[in-house]
């Protein structure tokens, strides 16, 4: 569902050409859930924006759901990472004079829903989350992963079929590190496909493959860990 | 969508107090300055008389030296001679006609103690009153047999019926004028012509007469002139005869012209009065007489003067500069939100919603400058009434439509300042901005 095929990304200036992806290829299938390793400058990040439609890249192919997303417009592209599409960052990014509630409407007020309908899934994100008797809180009043649990409520409140991840525990201690992962696990379990960028060699371990990036290149595609163990057991 | 856009715009306004308060400042002093200027050009321009300032036309008639126009260039005197203005009286050619002129007279109290006191005063015609559409209080204007009989009959303004007969109906009681009493056939409710546009020679912004006597018996028994009396020759003989039949221009004169038809046949018997009065040796100019309606005659005499266009014109650069600063502030403001527009792009807001957003965001300033900017305005204009005093009394009030023109001029100024900002803004590579929030 989420094919790349042979994708470079050139970053140029007058004086320098910064090839931050070269020749990348990845299949990620329908409630696949991936880890993303790699160096500081491998091209994790930059795999993760193009995965979300946030960068144009510069050649090859890149295919969503059947769809070649490399002709689309800017609006066209909005529309697929609203519908599709959940962020999760390492810096929360919530808006902080936006409460609880107001900030997991942010992405439901761009797709056109109803006052009803996007009440009752900010709701039930927040529930989720265990935040659900918070929602009028602001960010500041929170925790750092009860923030993150707030970031993780946003992008799922729209449904979407992927959740892109970037380093999502890397502002959080081990304890509410541990709790987000579990949260992004068990959103997985209910079929959401996720793709997670991390250097934390134990989260990558949490996922399903690990796909490690070296020089902007795929080094290495780990085996399915489940396929693995199965086989072992 | 939009109250959600109000919403964000006002948290956004309040997220950077400093810098908003900034913009709105701007935007305020540069709405004020201008909305200064515009409502005293507002004011000096506009139609006095709207439901009919096309059908009363005023009269000029090219007395003047064979060698030297009246004024530059080529223009006719603005005012008529006494033999002219009794002519066009006497032809009566137009629906309505009325020659006037301005005079000031004593009036007497009949109360014991009161003391007299001059009066600005106006010999008319009775056609003056439904001519002008003159709001009655109490009673009415005269009729025209009063003017040819010659009856001391007086018209009062409100006020000075209030300070006489202490607002009662007076119709019918006597005042006592210059030594003579005059009977009230009329009290005038308020009325209040701006620009005063029946006579602009004396004071285009000067409030109307206090009182109103008929044009004939002012002259029956040489009551006195104010106003601009102007000669081209000296008269022929002295005396009050002699000045009547003089060449100077004094009077105002205005005829009431239903149509494009009555307006063409009453210029024809202008023409065709000057040329007998060519005949008898008068008019030693070629033909050059004018009849202007009310707009046009205001225009003429230049009632808005160019000091004032110019000041328009330098208060419109000085929003402008306004405007610039604004753009500056705004763009600071926008691209400082970079974090915020990154965010949203990334959660699915199009270009095109951010540019909404944040244009209301900019039109939120722009009230609020709109707003605050009234208020200088009002200074401002109190500031110009404190300076040149009674003079511009009538022409520094702001009625709605100014005040709406202020917030919509302050809005649109806001919105014109946002599009450079709001269009970088929404520029930003979502990318860029997730990463660093």
């Amino acid at each position: 569902m989420l094919s790349m095929k042979n994708i470079s990304m050139v970053y140029r200036t007058d004086l320098v050409e910064t090839h931050a992806l070269r020749e990348f290829s990845l299949e990620v299938r329908e409630g696949d859930y991936v880890s993303v390793t790699g160096p500081s400058g491998s091209g994790k990040t930059t795999f993760l924006n193009i995965a979300g439609l946030l960068e144009q890249f510069t050649s090859g192919i890149y295919e969503l759901d059947g769809r070649d997303v490399s002709q689309l417009s800017d609006g066209e592209r909005s529309k697929v990472r609203n519908e599709k599409i959940g962020f999760i960052f390492q810096g929360f990014n919530l808006i902080p004079d936006l409460n609880l509630f107001d900030n997991v409407d942010v992405p439901l007020r761009y797709r056109g829903f109803s006052a009803a309908e996007r009440k009752r899934r900010i709701e039930r994100g927040l529930d989720m989350v265990g935040l659900a008797s918070r929602m009028k809180h602001l960010p500041s009043q929170l925790s750092g992963g009860q923030q993150q649990r707030v970031a993780i409520a946003r992008a799922l409140a729209g449904e979407p079929r992927f959740l892109l991840a970037d380093e999502p525990t890397g502002n959080l201690d081990s304890q509410m590190a541990l709790s987000v992962m579990e949260l992004i696990s068990d959103i997985n379990r209910f079929g959401t496909t996720i793709i997670m960028v991390t250097h934390d060699p134990a989260l990558a371990g949490l996922a399903q493959r690990n796909v490690h990036i070296r020089d902007g290149r795929v080094s290495d595609i780990g085996a399915d860990t489940q396929i693995v163990a199965a086989a072992r057991g | 969508m939009f109250n959600y856009y109000l919403k964000l715009g006002w948290l956004s306004i309040r997220r950077n107090p400093l810098l908003s308060a900034l913009m709105i400042a701007a935007i305020a002093v540069g709405i004020g300055a201008c909305m200064t200027t515009i409502t005293v050009n507002y004011v000096m321009s506009g139609n006095p008389i709207p439901h009919k300032s096309d059908q009363l036309f005023y009269v000029q008639l090219d007395n003047w030296d064979p060698n030297v126009s009246s004024e530059e260039p080529l223009e006719p005197p603005d005012q008529v001679t006494y033999t002219d203005a009794m002519a066009l009286m006497r032809a009566g050619t137009a629906y309505r006609q009325v020659a006037s002129n301005r005079s000031g007279l004593v009036l007497e109290p009949h109360g014991e103690g009161e003391l007299p006191f001059t009066v600005d005063t106006r010999n008319t015609f009775a056609d003056f009153f439904p001519m002008f559409d003159l709001p009655f209080q109490f009673g009415s204007g005269w009729d025209r047999a009063a003017d040819a009989g010659l009856e001391r009959v007086v018209v009062l303004s409100r006020e000075i019926n209030e300070r006489v007969f202490g607002g009662e109906d007076s119709v019918g009681r006597s005042v006592r004028l210059n030594g003579m009493d005059f009977r009230v056939v009329g009290v005038i409710d308020d009325w209040l012509p701006v620009p005063k546009f029946y006579d602009v020679t004396n004071g285009a912004f000067n409030e109307p007469e206090e009182i109103f006597i008929p044009f004939n018996v002012a002259v029956e028994y040489q009551l006195p002139r104010n106003g601009n009396t102007n000669c081209w020759k000296p008269s022929e003989g002295s005396g009050h005869e002699a000045f009547l039949a003089s060449e100077c221009v004094w009077i105002q004169f205005w005829a009431e012209l239903r149509n494009a038809q009555e307006e063409q046949d009453y210029l024809a018997f202008l023409n065709a009065y000057t040329g007998q009065q060519k005949a008898l040796g008068r008019f030693p100019r070629p033909l050059n007489n004018r009849l202007d309606d009310v707009m046009e005659w205001m225009e003429r005499e230049e009632v808005v003067e160019d000091d004032a266009q110019v000041m328009l014109g330098l208060s419109l650069l000085f929003l402008v500069v306004c405007l610039l600063n604004t753009i500056g502030l705004l763009l600071a403001k926008f691209l400082g939100k970079s974090g915020d527009i990154g965010l949203r792009r990334a959660l699915g807001a199009t270009r095109a919603t951010l540019f909404i957003q944040h244009m209301i965001e900019a039109g939120l300033i722009g009230l609020g400058g709109g707003v605050l900017g009234l208020g200088l305005a009002w200074l401002g204009l109190r500031g110009i009434e404190a300076l040149f005093g009674e003079f511009v009394k009538n022409l520094v009030g702001m009625d709605w439509v100014m005040v709406l023109t202020a917030v919509c001029l302050a809005i649109c100024s806001a919105l014109l300042a946002g599009l450079y900002p709001t269009w970088r803004a929404c520029r930003v590579a979502p990318a860029g901005q997730l990463k660093t929030q």
